[in-house]
């Protein structure tokens, strides 16, 4: 049970059921679709880029497990007001963290620190990076549905 | 074997005991499988994956190994002892498998990986035969090896896929099935048993329907095989396609049964060794049934531990075992029905083995990692049947499916993993 606790801990559960910024963003200058085949989970994200290259506004839409959905929703929180380049390094320490070998550094994650008990559960890590990936697609304006496989 | 051994020491000690040694032992048959006694995350292991694949008795695993320690060499070449040996369990493996399904002849059936390069073998092969024009009927249930392999004919040769639909409860609509045969229709795809809602097709039925209109049909059996008797000669199914993996064999190894004259009018699919009677470089005389659709050296070992798992099965004895099974299933239908959380997806009157379900605010994914916790191993997804959780209007089910090994005891272990879902999930 503790070590369920560590993967469902209540951020995760709170944003799993409570996904912020579920909606779709007709101002989106950016947007992706990215997929999961293994299990059919969807997400969908819109990006509103300013010309200093900040992400404004992030919100996305899909269906997905607890995880996959809190992973988006907080990700559209974490990277509000970001640039780009630090979008995409952000993308790295996250990826890091969740599938690692080592305990990596949750410093200046945040909230995404609390996907840190992913790292024990190897076939969850595609839930919680599908967001990533599909918003990364977004960035590089990726016609093609983005896929975790 | 051991079985049945165990199961008469079991009857010795207990007098009051029904007489026959093939008296149905769960405890005795779960000894015959050494894969389920072990502990997954500190708690016994329930395996309850069985329509992904089944797990090996050690009648298949050793007789893998024996053919390996003893017989091994490549099949129908050499001179010597071994290559006989070898092509003589080869051989047999085949004739095997065609008096467990009834086949006429052996050479009817062809070995291929499993279901899923069986149905591609007969998509490939008949695509001269197919035009535009021509009909292809499939069902809204069929996993995605036997739908894809026909839209890719489709495609190549203008024929059109038709999709026969299902109602709520995933048993297929036979009056809209009969709406969509034509004489347009040149082969019907159905699923024997489906592998995400348990349904049971009227195969029979079926089949006597799209021969009165001229069509073919081909029955993906990957599921039917290790639940129900599976006779094609009663069916009168033109191709039937089965996986050993699914019915406690090897991976990697299945057959195609065809009725010689229609295997006969299948253009070859894979060219290599095996496959031809003589090469030059401006003809090539291609071989007899069952050979020429066997380009390359085959899985020899595993077309042994096939033939294995089919004695097994037999020694236990296919109905008694779908007896047990049955009654799992009931049992589990109305432990599950009573979760006020779940709703079950695939309740047909006809069905065996699957017990697929969805929790009203919780993921099927996150039901498997919790349950994977409390040691109990299930499949979440879409189970490769998108097109079905598209009906349902589900993204994924939880999906838990029986094999002659379970137990109640099992179902009470999922109900109780169950229960932590809700803990977790404090709904």
């Amino acid at each position: 049970m503790s070590d369920l606790r560590d993967l469902y801990q209540e951020l995760i559960l709170d944003h799993g059921k409570n996904p912020r910024n579920y909606k779709k963003l007709d101002s989106a200058s950016h947007h992706a679709q990215g997929y999961n085949p293994l299990c059919g989970d969807q997400c969908e994200i819109f990006v509103k880029v300013s010309p200093e290259q900040k992400l404004e506004e992030l919100c996305f839409q899909g269906k997905g497990c607890a995880i996959s959905t809190s992973s988006a929703s907080l990700l559209t929180q974490a990277l509000k007001g970001k640039t780009i380049a630090e979008a995409r390094a952000l993308f790295e320490r996250f990826h890091e963290l969740i599938t690692g070998t080592e305990a990596a550094d949750a410093e200046g994650l945040g909230k995404l620190a609390v996907f840190s008990g992913v790292r024990d559960y190897p076939n969850r890590a595609k839930c919680a990076t599908l967001a990533w990936h599909t918003l990364i697609a977004a960035l590089d304006r990726k016609q093609d549905p983005v896929s975790t496989e | 074997m051991a079985a049945t051994k165990k199961a008469k020491k079991t009857e010795d000690s207990k007098p009051n005991a029904a007489p026959s040694v093939r008296a149905f032992d769960v405890e005795a048959i779960r000894n015959d499988f050494p894969i389920l006694h072990q502990d997954i995350h500190g708690k016994p292991l329930v395996y309850l994956d069985n329509a992904a694949t089944t797990q090996k008795p050690n009648a298949v695993i050793d007789a893998i190994s024996r053919y390996y320690e003893h017989d091994n060499a490549n099949v129908h070449r050499g001179v010597h002892e071994l290559s006989t040996r070898a092509t003589k369990a080869f051989e047999g493996a085949r004739a095997r498998i065609a008096k467990y399904i009834g086949a006429k002849e052996d050479a009817e059936i062809i070995f291929t990986r499993g279901t899923t390069e069986a149905i591609n073998l007969v998509a490939f092969g008949l695509r001269a035969q197919l035009q535009p024009g021509d009909e292809i009927l499939v069902t809204h249930m069929e996993h995605h090896s036997n739908i894809v392999p026909w839209q890719m004919a489709a495609q190549a040769t203008g024929a059109k896929l038709v999709v026969a639909p299902i109602d709520d409860n995933g048993e297929l609509a036979m009056d809209e099935f009969e709406r969509l045969l034509t004489k347009r229709t040149k082969i019907v795809c159905v699923v024997h048993q489906s592998n995400s809602l348990g349904t049971i097709n009227p195969v029979a039925e079926i089949v006597q329907k799209a021969h009165a209109v001229g069509a073919l049909v081909l029955v993906d059996g990957a599921q039917a095989l290790s639940h129900t008797k599976v006779d094609v000669r009663a069916l009168d199914v033109d191709f039937y396609a089965m996986s050993a993996h699914k019915v406690y064999g090897p991976t990697g190894i299945g057959a195609l049964y065809g009725k010689r004259a229609l295997l006969e009018k299948l253009s070859p699919w894979q060219g290599g060794g095996d496959m031809i009677l003589s090469v030059t470089f401006e003809k090539t005389v291609y071989n007899k049934l069952p050979y020429l659709f066997e380009a390359g050296t085959p899985d020899i070992s595993g077309a042994v531990g096939f033939a294995a798992a089919l004695d097994y099965v037999e020694q236990i004895g296919i109905d008694a075992i779908a007896a047990h099974e049955q009654d799992l299933l009931n049992y589990g239908t109305g432990k599950l029905s009573a979760l006020p959380s779940l709703r079950l997806i695939g309740t047909a009157r006809n069905k065996a083995s699957i017990l697929a379900f969805v929790h009203e605010s919780v993921h099927a994914h996150d039901i498997g990692t919790i349950l994977d916790r409390e040691g109990v191993a299930i499949r979440t997804g879409h189970h490769c049947t998108q097109p079905v959780m598209a009906r349902f209007s589900v993204p994924a089910t939880a999906r838990a499916s029986l094999a002659m090994y379970n137990t109640r005891a099992d179902i009470d272990r999922l109900v109780a993993a169950l229960a932590k879902v809700d803990e977790v999930f404090g709904s």
